[in-house]
Parts: structure tokens; sequence; C-alpha cells
């Protein structure tokens, strides 16, 4: 994999509070990379120094090999960004906005009426796009936010919430844009979100930051490997389980822990191999197992198992 | 060196003027107050001794003294009109000129102090910061888009003065008397330096003012100079004469380029980003 993004130790203090703290961090080309941490972790100031807005106080970060801190006009003619707040011009119409914002980024003139067109056809604007975007619902501005960021064809994406605010419709068409243009168009994306649900759906990668510091890094099904060492497995008996059959699952040795939960039987497994173990045990106990399947852990419980560490790094934790 | 991208530079201007029209605040007092100095002040004064003939028939007190500082190629022209003509000729001519000043430096202000402070106000200057635009573009476009029609709106008022001025005194006067030299260098080289100058307290006042209002407000106390020239040519204290004039005009765009150059100092994404 082709890495697009590197960041050594970037930090950046703000007086005595250090927003971003030796960030150490790689995206790569194609990827949707998910920046998860909770208000004020340093999620927006992160992107300001990736995209050459603020100068780092320590370290460097590199984007498509531009250096962020001294060649930033460089770096942002390659992203897009679409701030917390959509940053539209509400006296214009959505063409006259991405009219303007195609004349800032230097598109080719003669190009830039078909883009346009393109662009408000994909964000399913193109019937309103002779209105001023102030009669615009919240949703319509985000989508057309989001057209504005991806109107100069940038190979990387910076989406700071994309869903905030939005009703769960608005929400839904906005994640589902996102999606589409991560995996059919294979733009990288770096999403920067409270939204676990939206990050677990859309997301290859995570990294988990909290004040202003990197706590853990990875795929999610990486991290949980790195935050719970065994497996966790829901068997569905069909019926709750016989007191024999509750004794010969938690007398089996792979067995961590043992519980019904709606219906079925969760275990908590020191590893994989102990399922045949356990399986025998419950059938020899006379049970019946209708289905076995291993269940992942989700992002909210991997992301607050991170947070729960006060801070340490899953390394540190290790 | 990177060549300055002008095709954005232009772009901003054509936004930020779009803008203008949108709102009321910031038009209106570009419309009235050149319309209270282009057409009822000259109206007013011309009217006047026809409202008062008594007083107008011996000659002014006032204009005594007002005569007594003219050059005296001044005083020779002068000495041949009738006390009437005397006056349209002096107040519509030499009075009020200092209070035509206002034009220029309120209007680079409003349109200064609506593009700074109104973009971060509207919530819409951290997409500007995210584009590939360079903090020198960003600071030329904004004050482009406040000097340059700034000049235009003062020529515009000036014209409209003029012809009014003319309209109104003919009646008087029998023939087209508007404008005297001094006009020239005043429209022309002063009339754009204040402009700067306001433009230049604007732009610093800007990186503090939380709202275009405020930052409005606070350059408003730069008319305060042009009340105390208007109330001295009036009072005969002194008399803004050709060289006056280019004298002021020198010192307000070596003050006004000054005042720009350090906002332009400090105009940068860093400091900028963190107000938004």
């Amino acid at each position: 994999m082709e890495p697009i993004l590197i960041a050594e130790g970037l930090t950046r203090h703000f007086g005595r509070l250090v927003a971003v703290d030796h960030l150490d961090l790689t995206v790569y080309r194609g990827e949707v990379f998910g920046f998860l941490g909770p208000n004020g972790a340093g999620k927006t100031t992160t992107i300001r120094l990736l995209n050459g807005i603020l100068r780092p106080t320590e370290g460097r970060a590199t984007l498509l090999g531009f250096d962020v801190a001294t060649q930033g006009d460089a770096v942002r003619r390659y992203t897009g960004v679409l701030t917390e707040n959509p940053s539209l011009y509400e006296h214009l119409t959505a063409r006259e906005n991405l009219r303007f914002y195609g004349d800032v980024y230097g598109y080719p003139e003669e190009k830039l009426p078909a883009r346009i067109e393109a662009v408000l056809e994909a964000m399913g604007l193109a019937d309103r796009a002779d209105e001023p975007v102030g009669a615009y619902s919240k949703g319509m501005k985000q989508r057309l936010a989001i057209g504005k960021a991806l109107l100069h064809e940038p190979p990387i994406l910076f989406l700071d919430e994309p869903t905030a605010g939005l009703d769960p419709a608005a929400a839904r068409a906005v994640t589902a844009m996102i999606a589409q243009l991560s995996h059919q168009e294979g733009r990288t994306i770096f999403l920067c979100t409270h939204n676990l649900t939206e990050a677990q759906r859309l997301c290859d990668r995570v990294g988990v930051i909290n004040r202003g510091v990197l706590q853990a890094v990875g795929a999610p099904a990486d991290l949980a490997r790195q935050l719970w060492s065994g497996l966790r497995v829901e068997m569905d008996l069909h019926s709750e389980p016989s007191g024999a059959v509750w004794a010969a699952i938690k007398a089996h040795r792979g067995v961590r822990q043992a519980s019904l939960v709606d219906g079925k039987v969760r275990l908590e497994l020191e590893s994989e191999e102990a399922i045949p173990g356990v399986i025998a045990a419950i059938v020899s106990a006379g049970g019946r197992i209708y289905s076995v399947m291993p269940e992942e852990h989700t992002l909210e419980e991997i992301y607050f198992e991170i947070q729960g560490a006060n801070g340490a790094s899953l390394e540190e934790r290790k | 060196m990177r060549r300055w991208n002008w095709r954005a530079i232009r772009a901003v201007m054509r936004k930020d003027l779009q803008q203008v029209r949108q709102n009321r605040m910031v038009w209106l007092p570009m419309i009235l107050v050149p319309a209270i100095l282009d057409i009822v002040l000259p109206c007013v004064m011309a009217i006047l001794p026809s409202l008062a003939p008594q007083d107008f028939a011996s000659g002014s007190a006032d204009l005594a003294e007002f005569f007594k500082v003219l050059p005296p190629s001044l005083q020779r022209t002068l000495g041949s009109l009738s006390p009437v003509q005397q006056w349209v000729y002096v107040s519509l001519n030499f009075m009020f000129a200092p209070m035509f000043l206002i034009v220029p430096l309120m209007v680079s202000s409003i349109l200064a102090a609506d593009s700074l402070v109104g973009e971060r106000e509207r919530k819409t200057l951290e997409g500007l910061l995210y584009t590939p635009m360079t903090d020198g573009e960003i600071f030329i476009a904004k004050v482009l888009v406040s000097f340059v029609p700034a000049c235009f709106i003062e020529l515009a008022s000036f014209a409209g003065y003029g012809l009014v001025a003319n309209a109104a005194g003919y009646r008087v006067m029998g023939r087209v008397f508007f404008p005297a030299a001094t006009w020239w260098p005043l429209v022309l080289w002063l009339g754009p330096a204040v402009s700067m100058m306001g433009l230049g307290v604007t732009v610093l006042i800007s990186s503090k003012a939380k709202t275009f209002m405020q930052a409005q407000q606070t350059a408003g106390v730069l008319v305060l100079p042009m009340v105390f020239l208007m109330i001295g040519q009036m009072t005969g204290l002194f008399f803004l004469g050709v060289g006056a004039i280019l004298a002021a005009g020198f010192v307000a765009w070596l003050v006004g380029a000054w005042l720009v150059w350090i906002g332009a100092r400090t105009f940068s994404r860093g400091e900028l980003i963190v107000r938004v």
C-alpha cells in the first residue's frame, strides 16, 4: 500500500495547551481512515496542521510528498476539506458557490461548467442549483459542501464531522455518499468523527485520539485483538441450557466466561482452538447446537475500551 | 517566487461585491452619505441666499473671515463677484470640500470591514483558508475589493456633486463655476490616499473585531480628522490650497501604505484560523 500522508512527531501547542502531541500516523492511498475522539481531542487541529493552515510546533508531516509546513499552498491543491461548518456563501446559488471554488482552486476554466453540472448531479442538487444556498435545508447544504470539497477532484478528502447536526435521513444520505466516494472512486478519505456507527460502517482503519495523544491506530479487528486476547462466540441452542449443559460449558478449560444474552449463549473463549472442545462438551451433556457465530467487538466497544485507559496508548498498556 | 493567481483574486472580489449587494447594512450608508453630500448639501447652499436675501446682499461676516486666508489670485476672482455669487462660489467650491473626503474614507472602511470581518462572521472564512490561495492573494483580494470601489464611488460622487452644484448655482452664477482647481488634487490624489488610510485602519481593527458592526464603528473615528479639516476651512483657520492638498495627500498615502503593510504582515492563516 502506498502512503499518501505521513506524520512524524507532529505537535502543536497553543500557549500551554498541547492540542496535538507527537502524532505519528500514516494514511494509505484509497483507504477510509477514521480519526476518532471526543470533542476537543485534537481532530480539527490535526486537519488544520495536515493542510498547512497551522504550523506545527514540532515534528513534520508530508502529504503526497509535500511538506505541510512549508508547502501548504501546494498541499491544498490536492486536498478537499469539508469543515464542520459547511463554509458556503448563502447569498450565492449552489452553481455560483461551485463556480467560485472552481476559480479559486484553479480548475481548468473550459472544463469547469461541465464539472459543476456533474457535481450537482452527483449530489442530487441539479434541480435546485440556481436557488440561493440560504434557502437550502441543512442536509442539502452538507451535500453541497461535500460537492465543493470534491469539485477539483482531490486525491484525498478530509471530512470533519460530516453528519453532525443532520437528521437521520440526511445523515444516511451523506454516509452513503462517502461510501460511494471511497469504494467506487477509490478516493482516500480522512474522516473525523465521534459517530462510531458511521465510522464502523465506513472505515478501513481508525485512529483514536484523546487530549492530543494518538492512543491507538489500526483496523478495528486488529485493535480488538490487541485489546482482548480471547474470542467471543455466540451459540444458538434454541432454548435456555439445562444445568448439565451450563456445568459442562463452565467446566471447560478454554471458557473464560459464559452468559445468556437474548436467549443465546455468549462465551468468552481463550482462543478459537477451544471451540471444538466446547461444542463436544455441550453435545455430550445433552445440548443441541443450531449455530455457532464468532462475534466481533464493535468499534464502540473498542473505542470505549481504549478511552477507558485514561489516555495511555495501547503500546504503553502492553 | 510564485506569480499571483489573479483568477482566484478576481473570484474573491466578485463574490465579496455580490455579498455587499445583498447586505443593506453595507450598501445603504454608501448610497445615503454621497446622496446627502452630492444632492442635498449643494442645493441647500445654493438656495440659502434666496431664503435670506438681506443677509447676503451686503456680504457675510463669516465669508470675510474666510477671504483672509485665500490666496491673492482667488481673492481677485471673488472680488469681481456679487456677495450672493461669492457665497455660492465659496460654499460650493471650498467650504465643504474636506467633507467630500468622507466618501472614499467611509466606503473603503465599510467594504474592508465587510470583506474581512464579515467573512468571519458569516462563517465562510475557514473554507477560504483551506483553498490553495496564498495569504498574500487573499489579502490583496480583500484590499482591492475595498479600495477600487471606494475610488470609483468617490469619482462618481464628485461627478454627481459637480452636476448638482452647477445646476443649483447656475441661476445665481450664470455660468459653470465648479470645480475650482483645488478639486482635482483633492479627488485624484488626496481622496484615494484617505481611502487607503481608512482601509489600513480597518484592516488592523479587523484582526481584533468580532463583528462587522464593531469594526465599522471603531473605524468611524477616522471621520473626525475630516470634520476638523472642514471646520478649519469654514472658520478661516486655514485654506486647503493645491499645495496643502498635495502635501496632505502625500502624508495620507504614506500612513495608509504603512498601515496596510502592517496589516499584510499580520494577515496569516495561522492567526485567522484560531479566531474562526
